[in-house]
């Protein structure tokens, strides 16, 4: 009987929550795709944060996304360019056969299977449940196994005293960084700050979302148009994946 | 046969206080250019975000290689019974040790936050072949300090046998576990190859065996001690194999890439346009570290002379400092390739051979690893009673006859 009863019960709140979302509005659902982790939660292995770069969309010589990801995580900026460290940064492609070109931005990939994360001897590198691969700041002794180690080079070791970083980034000197994927806006519901800048210039070329989700838009649009890896060779299935590399 | 004495040396000479002067100068130096590095960061050194690793590595994983091998004469003595090297195992062991504390302190002054080592000894990832490097190189600093005492130590000598196979292994495993560092490094078109295990254990041999028989000769002839040349002209015999097993694993890393076609772009800067990193490869690993070694041990008369045999040492020191360059510096200089076939360019150095400057602190830092190791061998070498008071020919006999010692042992 009591099992019974929960079942009723679940039911009950399942059909709630359903008349919420399609009550309150047309179009808008209290419970969306990247609804806010509550505090205290750790993070869930139900999802896969990741990206998608349409590579077609993204503009040869905009680099909104990268600026975006500089104003929003404060690096870089000292310019000197061998040392400053970089979390994003714009790569011209060019075939030398065809003549083809395009553009596409490059930062940590998020990897399912992450070389960072092996090679790390005090796991300060590590993959959170959903994904998101990320530096312990605290727990780094800047040894720089994962940047030797990362294909993408997608990591950059901080060279000199970092002046008043931001609060939900912090930075260090002698210390590794990368791509959090904005980890502090996903946890809060909100989309990375680069996914964000490509939409406001209009070429909407990056989607943000929950791979593992198979109704969000990221995932409807691999399932639809592919989404190659970067160096797939290598099999470490990252969370961000690319548009039109070869067509 | 009467065994040799082990005597400590009298080091009042001016020329032992010139030396460990010296070589304190060359620890202060390291000690100041770590602190610099500590208090500007790696700003001030010549490593980028391209090129992550330095000349801090080169001298640090040169001495840690270089370990393992220094207690080559040990084992041969102690694993495979060749009684004539026993004299000489507790200096090859107290080398050994000496190596490694140096290419350890470089490491660990070179990090980008020295303070926290307590963290790198206390959180372990194990899937990290720096995490196994933590143990290895910490067992074989025990190891070797008990065997060590087990030859020294007159009463417990019948244990130092078990101790020497246990040290061994152990080097084979730690000298695996380095060169494990960069064959398992997928990402670069330069490692991610299981031949850099192999080739750094023979690297370890050759590196390993000169040193010892420079500090061998050098020590004999500061300390006015009679050497004979049997045992020299064995272990000098010994060092042309082990070069000979360097070139050819490294014949062997370059052919196999070669084949694939993958690898093309980086065997053509290395081995060709590569410049600095070229002429290393050429001039520094493969004609003073293996061809001009080769042809002085070998050598009919050449071969017989002390001068020559230790000529042949040094050169096998400064061909291995070139080729770990080669390794480390010429595998990072070549750009990582994520779009085979195709142009690329970026903010952040995509597609373009990296430029590596290295400034005085690194070098310094570096350097330093050469003074600790010295200082240690030579603060050794005169409180402890390692060195024989005597080894001529007499005490070290002619191949066939300690072949029959080795027996009757």
């Amino acid at each position: 009987m009591a099992e019974q009863a929960a079942t009723r019960r679940d039911f009950l709140r399942a059909g709630g929550a359903l008349a919420a979302g399609v009550l309150l509005a047309p179009g808008v659902f209290l419970l969306g795709p990247a609804a806010a982790r509550p505090a205290g939660e750790p993070a869930s292995s139900r999802q896969r944060w990741g990206l998608l770069v349409d590579t077609r969309r993204c503009a040869d010589g905009c680099d909104a996304c990268v600026s975006a990801c500089r104003e929003e995580n404060g690096w870089g900026g000292r310019g000197r360019p061998e040392t400053d460290p970089q979390w994003i940064r714009k790569v011209r492609v060019r075939d030398p056969r065809s003549g083809r070109s395009f553009s596409l931005p490059v930062m940590c990939q998020h990897c399912a299977h992450p070389p960072c994360v092996d090679v790390c001897p005090t796991g300060a590198s590590m993959r959170r449940a959903d994904g998101i691969v990320l530096v312990d700041r605290h727990r780094c002794i800047g040894c720089r196994y994962c940047m030797m180690a990362c294909p993408y080079k997608a990591r950059s070791l901080e060279h000199e005293a970092v002046e008043d970083p931001r609060p939900w980034a912090p930075r260090g000197k002698g210390t590794v960084e990368s791509c959090t994927l904005c980890v502090h806006r996903v946890d809060a519901g909100r989309e990375p700050a680069c996914v964000e800048a490509c939409r406001r210039t209009g070429n909407a070329a990056l989607v943000f979302g929950d791979l593992a989700d198979p109704a969000s838009e990221i995932a409807r649009s691999v399932r639809e148009l592919g989404g190659e890896a970067l160096r797939a060779d290598l099999g470490l299935d990252p969370g961000v994946r690319y548009l039109g590399l070869n067509v | 046969m009467k065994e040799p004495r082990l005597q400590a040396i009298e080091g009042r000479s001016g020329g032992f206080y010139a030396l460990a002067a010296l070589l304190g100068a060359l620890v202060a130096a390291g000690l100041w250019a770590a602190w610099q590095m500590e208090h500007h960061g790696h700003a001030i050194t010549g490593m980028t975000n391209q090129i992550v690793w330095g000349l801090p590595h080169v001298f640090a994983v040169f001495l840690i290689v270089t370990a393992s091998g220094a207690l080559n004469v040990a084992s041969v003595a102690s694993v495979f019974g060749r009684k004539a090297y026993k004299p000489l195992a507790p200096l090859s062991a107290v080398l050994a040790i000496a190596c490694l504390v140096g290419g350890l302190a470089v490491l660990v002054l070179d990090l980008g936050r020295p303070d926290r080592l307590v963290v790198a000894m206390t959180r372990y990832n194990f899937r990290s072949i720096f995490a196994w490097n933590i143990y290895l190189y910490t067992g074989f600093l025990a190891i070797a300090a008990v065997y060590l005492w087990l030859m020294l130590e007159r009463r417990m000598n019948r244990y130092s046998r078990v101790a020497g196979t246990v040290a061994f292994l152990w080097r084979l495993i730690l000298t695996t576990g380095t060169g494990s560092i960069f064959g398992f490094l997928v990402a670069r078109q330069a490692y991610d190859a299981a031949i850099m295990a192999p080739l750094f254990i023979a690297m370890s041999l050759a590196f390993g065996t000169a040193l010892f028989l420079l500090v061998l000769i050098g020590a004999f002839r500061a300390t006015g001690r009679p050497l004979g040349d049997h045992l020299l002209h064995r272990l000098k015999n010994l060092l042309g194999v082990f070069v000979a097993v360097v070139l050819y694993f490294t014949a062997v890393q370059h052919l196999t890439n070669l084949y694939a076609a993958e690898h093309h772009g980086v065997e053509r800067y290395i081995l060709v346009e590569g410049g600095a990193v070229t002429a290393l490869f050429w001039v520094g690993q493969v004609l003073v570290g293996g061809l001009v070694p080769l042809g002085l041990v070998y050598h009919p008369t050449l071969g017989r002379q002390r001068g020559a045999i230790a000529l042949a040492g040094l050169a096998v020191l400064l061909g291995g400092l070139a080729q770990i360059y080669v390794i480390i510096i010429g595998g990072q200089s070549y750009p990582l390739i994520l779009f085979p076939g195709m142009e690329v360019s970026s903010s952040f150095f995509d597609g373009v051979i990296h430029t590596y400057r290295p400034t005085g602190v690194e070098l310094l830092l570096g350097l330093s690893g050469l003074g600790i190791t010295g200082l240690i061998t030579l603060l050794a070498l005169r409180v402890l009673a390692i060195l024989p008071a005597a080894l001529g020919d007499e005490q070290a006999p002619a191949p066939a006859a300690g072949a029959t010692e080795a027996v009757r042992a």
